[in-house]
């Protein structure tokens, strides 16, 4: 249940603006990929191209291949939809749906998509996704409740239920902790840990620790300058990537000497 | 009240140094009581009349309790509190027109309340009869019934007509229509459309169904699409601004969850923005349900029930008060007509008010819910 992602000479851009720059990048299926570096340097928007939600921005296109175990998510016929339901995402706020309890807002996946499913597993399916995301025993009493009558990390953790509820091979996380407390971030970071079991996992962060923590592999990105784009600069094992980069702005960026 | 009793303070008699001059409790109704004697006197002077001593009152009121602060508290507390009393005044002065208008229709509205006046309608009812009431001094007979089931037809349709079409083309304009020549165009008209005079949108209708069934067509459902061509722009509007207020974060999420665009809408957008596009219709309705003009060229006027909207004339509650009033029953006893009149403008008021109870209704039921 989980594949390996292979992008090559992809460029993202926002109408005529180049905002990611030729990048090439093999990551492994069942593993965390950790994506680094400064803020504004297009890893928000290289993250969002696999599972091609970048185009859900007017203007926003794409050149290059995505391969998702060797077929191309940028291939003519294919259907987003298709990607999306197969590459998961989490945000960096949380968003739950407001309407919906949080039952079904772990059920959303299944429910919007009208899909038929019958009560017992439906109970089932909700269980597992909220034990999956270590929120089961917070909110076992209250399901018909309002999702976002939850804290800021349970309403994460409750985002994270919801995205492996439609079991997807793939899970891509934009700074899924920024917005939480240390004690719901190490949650998460458990949370990450336990995924890569069955998920192949790619998480953007600003905590470099967060990323040694959690993360196999790492990829700095980095950008010359304002208007310049950002760029994959260095990617390797998350141990070479800070014990012993092999380029200057990594080791800058990771040692806390940058700019 | 100057010192502070949670630390216990050395000096106990010690003046906060962090507070300043307060007016005591009482200073503000006493200025106020004042401020009613002065005003008494003051209108009795040129001859006493509730309006100037009112007027007298509330300035002397205004003055006196900003001239106290200012002398205790500091020239800021007593800007503060001027400007406090003025907004309280503006939004007392916008009361009195509304109070007025209520106390009045329920005044000579609820004498005219009867059943005869809630399930008759005026069939038969000649200048003859109310001569008679009149003049045997017995309940005025004859009652708006067609006009109620006239208004209730007119605005459903007009309702069933223009809620998809705004819906549908505020859903166009926000979610696909971004920047488009077409939705710019749309905007633009349907802004254009917002000002159209309501009896301009009557005789439009009253056209386009002339060119089509033949000259002085007139029934309920030409009505329902002028008042239709009075709602959609407000529909579209309200709905508009109601669909840009969803967090684009939601339809994200929906999307990375792999649901396709038409079901994200249908099932996360809309039903977040449920509650302000409902009262958005409901304003659009108590906007059409009074009018008057565009019904008159449309629907006609009746005197007789008519429960089918596509033949015949029609009658509404505001064409029925405008023809008992311009033209009564009985050119020579006008009272009864009167009374009809007024019991018909109650009934329109309370009709706009129910809908406006059932659009908080559909609110709170739709509203995202909070809380644990
Ligand atoms: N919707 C957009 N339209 C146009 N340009 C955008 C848009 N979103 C981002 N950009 C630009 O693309 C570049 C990369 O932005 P991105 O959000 O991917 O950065 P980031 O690495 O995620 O930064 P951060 O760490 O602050 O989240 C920036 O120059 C940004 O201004
Ligand atoms: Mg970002």
């Amino acid at each position: 249940m989980s594949k390996r992602i292979d992008v090559s000479d992809l460029n993202v851009y926002y109408s005529k603006f180049r905002a990611v720059e030729d990048v090439n990048i093999k990551i492994d299926a069942k593993s965390v990929t950790a994506f680094i570096g400064p803020s504004g340097c297009g890893k928000s928007t290289f993250l969002r191209t696999l599972n091609r939600m970048h185009e859900v921005i007017p203007g926003a296109t794409v050149e290059g291949k995505v391969l998702l175990d060797g077929d191309n998510l940028y291939d003519a016929g294919v259907d987003p939809v298709t990607v999306r339901s197969q590459i998961g995402m989490v945000f960096q706020r949380p968003n739950p749906f407001p309407t919906m309890s949080i039952r079904d807002n772990v059920l959303a996946g299944v429910k919007l998509n009208a899909r038929r499913i019958g009560k017992s597993d439906a109970d089932d399916l909700v269980e597992s996704s909220l034990r999956g995301a270590n929120l089961w025993n917070e909110v076992k009493d209250r399901l018909d409740k309002p999702g976002s009558g939850l804290s800021g990390g349970q309403q994460q953790r409750l985002c994270i239920a919801r995205t492996i509820a439609v079991k997807p091979q793939v899970i891509l996380m934009d700074e899924p902790c920024s917005a939480l407390d240390p004690i719901s971030t190490l949650a998460i970071e458990d949370l990450i840990n336990e995924m890569k079991n069955d998920y192949t996992v790619v998480i953007v962060t600003h905590n470099m620790q967060q990323a040694a923590r959690v993360s196999d592999k790492t990829a700095f990105f980095n950008i010359a300058g304002t208007g310049k784009p950002g760029k994959l600069i260095e990617f390797d094992e998350t141990a070479t990537i800070f014990n012993n980069p092999s380029v200057k702005a990594t080791e800058d960026y990771v040692s806390g000497r940058f700019g | 009240m100057s010192t502070t009793t949670l630390t216990p303070t050395p000096t106990p008699t010690r003046r906060n140094r962090l507070s300043k001059g307060r007016l005591p409790r009482w200073a503000i109704p006493a200025v106020g009581l004042a401020a009613l004697i002065l005003g008494a006197a003051g209108s009795t002077l040129g001859g006493f009349s509730v309006a100037s001593f009112l007027i007298y009152a509330a300035l002397l009121f205004v003055v006196g309790a900003t001239l106290a602060t200012t002398a205790v508290e500091g020239r800021r507390q007593g800007t503060n509190s001027f400007f406090k009393y003025l907004v309280v005044g503006a939004f007392l002065l916008a009361l009195i027109p509304l109070v007025s208008v209520l106390y009045t229709v329920l005044e000579r509205g609820l004498p005219g309340m009867t059943s005869d006046f809630l399930f008759h309608s005026m069939n038969g009812m000649t200048g003859a009869v109310d001569n008679e009431t009149v003049a045997a001094g017995t309940p005025v007979l004859g009652g708006a019934y067609h006009a109620v089931v006239g208004t209730l037809l007119i605005t459903l349709c007009s309702t069933v007509i223009s809620v998809p079409v705004g819906m549908l083309a505020a859903i166009y304009l926000v979610e696909y229509g971004q920047g488009k020549m077409l939705s710019r165009g749309i905007t633009f008209f349907v802004d254009v459309m917002t000002g159209i005079p309501s009896i301009v949108a009557g005789l439009f209708a009253a056209a386009l169904f002339g060119l089509m069934f033949g000259p002085s067509t007139r029934m309920g459902i030409v009505a329902a699409v002028a008042l239709s061509v009075l709602m959609i722009p407000t529909v579209v509007r309200s709905t508009e601004e109601m669909l840009k207020i969803v967090p684009n974060e939601l339809r994200e999420a929906s999307y990375a969850l792999g649901v396709r665009k038409w079901r994200t809408i249908t099932k996360v957008v809309i039903p977040t923005a449920i509650s302000g596009i409902a009262s958005g219709v409901t304003l659009a309705i108590a906007r059409v349900i009074g009018e008057t003009a565009p019904i008159l060229v449309t629907a006609g006027l009746a005197n007789s029930i008519n429960f089918n909207v596509f033949s015949n004339w029609m009658a509404t509650l505001p064409t029925f008060i405008y023809y008992q009033i311009l033209n009564p029953t009985s050119p020579t006893n006008i009272d009864p007509s009167a009374q009809r009149a007024w019991a018909a403008a109650l009934l329109l008021i309370i009709m706009v008010m129910v809908l406006n109870l059932g659009a908080r209704l559909i609110a709170r039921i739709f509203s995202p819910k909070t809380g644990r």
